[in-house]
């Protein structure tokens, strides 16, 4: 008996669809960042309605207090290698990310990542889930995300932080790319933030007061 | 057929067996005023989204030629590429599957639900598994699968089918659905709240939190694929809502289905495909969420990543030396938005999972033409080209319908009932743009005289031979073409 494996195989090859295909190049990755790629990417992240600020790295701790006071945050949840200091807050209950549940992530008010990548030309910020990033599950299901970029972590356009991506991807790193926060436009096409996503993305870019 | 079509064709499925023919369902639904408003408002909100963010990019036909030359080598070598994806995917740790045909694949996933001893699933919408019709399949080995999508629940919780590949529920208003959800939601879990009113706001956080219990506890998520990428053995899922970041996240085994033209070669080619496909679809530089795995991942995420390969008709397709170009497809809904027919007809009309343009070509040769409604299929057009020029891939939708009609046509001979007939004149007439051009102005000029009446009963010939065994819908006031020039003219 042949497998299903074999008899697709053998359809295809007897498709006759095997030739030689001249591939054009894809454009170009843009080079080197430009000083205006970081405007361009706090731009582009602001026009999904997320809230964009910029700061210098000693302002960081003062800011992610006074940000997710906004949102009323009480609990927040910290993946491992976040940066220790970033969390003063006396009033916050500050969580380590012990075993917990999805039951217990969703009774978390917040999360506070960094980042590994961000996109100037689509304003997106790529987690890798590396150190301060945490698992996919933590920027996912309490209500607000926090993301600290720095400057220097932002590129042109897609195709470069593809090629920048690949030796995540060959780790077996999973990715997550975030443009903006959670959204549809499923009725009537109006776009409604935040339907099961974090339906607030705050986004404090480092390392240039532009 | 020729001797070169190999593959077999895919079942058309109960679900549209016996539905009456494009015409037939297109008369129907251009009865239904409200969907054809809120078809031609998405339609025309999207078609301006996305030509604003298309002009946006340097190099747009740069990007289209290489992402359709992509897509054509992958066909050209598609054993080879799926062998390599496959070995990168088993090396990842995840189990891969194949099936010749919707049956095979829906039995596999069945089998593996079951193995997990539960009886309920969360799905992240998926071109593939509707097509095979996986849901039904569940539900009969009882086990519910529950659509995470807003606009897939809105149609699951209205027993209803989708109508646009990007927005499946465009067809439906927001008194609507506040009503599918006040009388449908507490049968399938949390009710929707009291005081809902029919604000979008205030129904996409009764969906949130109907939702929310079940992602919380589902222990198997389903998913498709938007790409799969042979040299890394990595899957990358495109959304809006986190609705497919909770499936591909939060359950303990994830089951991807895969139709096998998904696969790109490179992980570089996304670079390409993550620029065609968001501006082409939703009309945004980016979509909200892009997920990207390969494998499972150590601590984060399922543990079990299972991939079942689906051929369910693509191998036919693939025969076909003109209409394989079809496979390029990314299902990015482009061509149902410019299209002048979809915005009338509606995406029901069409008979398939597939609507409009590029469901007038995929259909039939994934089903083959011997089924009324699929024979039809390729006449859902007035072969105006909009659909070519917008689409990311180059595919050439109007030559691959009038390659269509001939097969229609030769199916048809020796058999000469009046429907061979009419399907031969309509061959004739759409196979060189300008004689349909020349008909239909002349046409369009005599329907002033036929004002008030809803539908013609004769052409002038050779229109004649078509209208004699059907009505056709009066024509407007002027051809698609007229229209488009003058609507579109500007831009072109
Ligand atoms: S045929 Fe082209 S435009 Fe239509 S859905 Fe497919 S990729 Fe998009």
């Amino acid at each position: 008996m042949t497998t299903a494996r074999e008899e697709v195989l053998a359809r295809i090859r007897a498709a006759g669809a095997a030739r030689p295909v001249e591939v054009p190049p894809a454009p170009e990755p843009s080079p080197q960042p430009a000083p205006e790629t970081v405007d361009l990417f706090a731009e582009n992240v602001a026009d999904y309605r997320a809230v964009v600020e910029r700061l210098a790295e000693s302002a960081v701790p003062q800011r992610i207090s006074s940000a997710l006071g906004q949102y009323g945050v009480t609990s927040v949840v910290v993946p491992d290698g976040l940066p220790s200091g970033w969390l003063t807050d006396a009033a916050l209950r500050v969580l380590a990310d012990e075993r917990l549940t999805a039951y217990d992530l969703d009774a978390i008010d917040a999360v506070v990542t960094q980042a590994a990548v961000g996109i100037a030309e689509t304003g997106t910020i790529v987690l890798d889930h590396t150190a301060g990033q945490g698992r996919r599950a933590l920027s996912l299901v309490p209500d607000v995300h926090l993301c600290v970029i720095r400057a220097d972590q932002v590129v042109g356009d897609v195709p470069a932080a593809v090629r920048q991506l690949r030796p995540a991807v060959e780790t077996g790193r999973p990715l997550t790319w975030i443009s903006g926060p959670s959204a549809t436009s499923d009725i009537e096409l109006n776009r409604v933030e935040g339907v099961h996503g974090p339906r607030h993305l705050h986004v404090l870019i480092v390392g240039d007061e532009a | 057929m020729s001797a070169r079509h190999t593959g077999p064709v895919a079942a058309t499925t109960p679900t549209f067996i016996g539905m009456p023919k494009f015409p037939a369902l297109a008369r129907e639904a251009l009865g239904n005023t409200q969907q054809r408003r809120n078809l031609a408002f998405a339609t025309q909100t999207i078609r301006g989204k996305r030509a604003a963010v298309v002009g946006e990019v340097g190099d747009w036909e740069a990007l289209r030629l290489n992402g359709a030359a992509v897509k054509d080598e992958v066909l050209a070598h598609l054993d080879d590429y799926l062998i390599q994806l496959e070995d990168k995917l088993t090396a990842a740790g995840t189990t891969v599957h194949w099936a010749r045909d919707a049956a095979e694949a829906n039995r596999i996933v069945v089998e593996l639900v079951r193995g997990k001893g539960v009886d309920e699933v969360v799905k992240v919408k998926s071109m593939a598994t509707q097509e095979i019709e996986l849901n039904e399949a569940l539900e009969e080995a009882g086990i519910a699968a529950w659509e995470t999508d807003l606009a897939e629940l809105i149609v699951q919780l209205g027993n209803d089918r989708p109508s646009h590949i990007l927005v499946p529920a465009i067809h439906r208003g927001r008194a609507e659905i506040r009503d599918i959800f006040r009388t449908r939601m507490a049968a399938a879990g949390r009710p929707a709240p009291e005081t809902m009113t029919d604000e979008p706001a205030q129904l996409a956080e009764a969906a949130r939190l109907h939702l929310r219990e079940k992602f919380l506890r589902a222990k198997v998520g389903i998913s498709g694929a938007n790409f799969a990428i042979a040299d890394t053995g990595t899957l990358v899922v495109l959304e809006s809502e986190g609705n497919g970041r909770m499936c591909l996240t939060l359950p303990e085994t994830l089951i991807s289905v895969v139709g096998i033209e998904k696969v790109l070669p490179t992980w570089e080619d996304l670079g390409t495909f993550l620029q065609l496909l968001p501006r082409s679809s939703t009309g945004e530089r980016m979509n909200p969420y892009t997920s990207i795995w390969t494998g499972p991942a150590d601590g984060d995420g399922p543990q079990e990543t299972h991939v079942v390969l689906v051929d369910n008709g693509r191998t036919h397709v693939l025969a076909d030396p003109v209409g394989r170009q079809a496979l390029r497809c990314i299902r990015c809904s482009a061509c149902l938005n410019v299209c002048p027919v979809y915005e009338r007809a509606g995406g029901h009309a069409y008979g398939s999972v597939y609507p409009g343009p590029i469901g007038a070509v995929l259909t039939p040769q994934l089903r083959g033409i011997d089924n009324p409604i699929d024979a039809s299929l390729p006449y859902a057009s007035s072969l105006c080209g909009a659909c070519f020029e917008v689409c990311p891939v180059r595919i050439d939708i109007p030559r691959l319908l009038v390659n269509l009609r001939t097969q229609v046509v030769d199916a048809h001979r020796g058999r000469p009932s009046a429907e061979g007939l009419a399907m031969k004149s309509a061959a004739w007439m759409f196979a060189e743009p300008g004689r349909w051009a020349s008909m239909q102005k002349g046409i369009t000029a005599s329907s002033k005289l036929l004002r008030g009446k809803r539908t013609l009963q004769h052409l002038p010939w050779p229109g004649s031979v078509w209208t004699d065994a059907r009505n056709a819908p009066v024509p407007p006031r002027e051809t698609f073409r007229q229209w488009w020039q003058r609507t579109h003219g500007e831009s072109r």
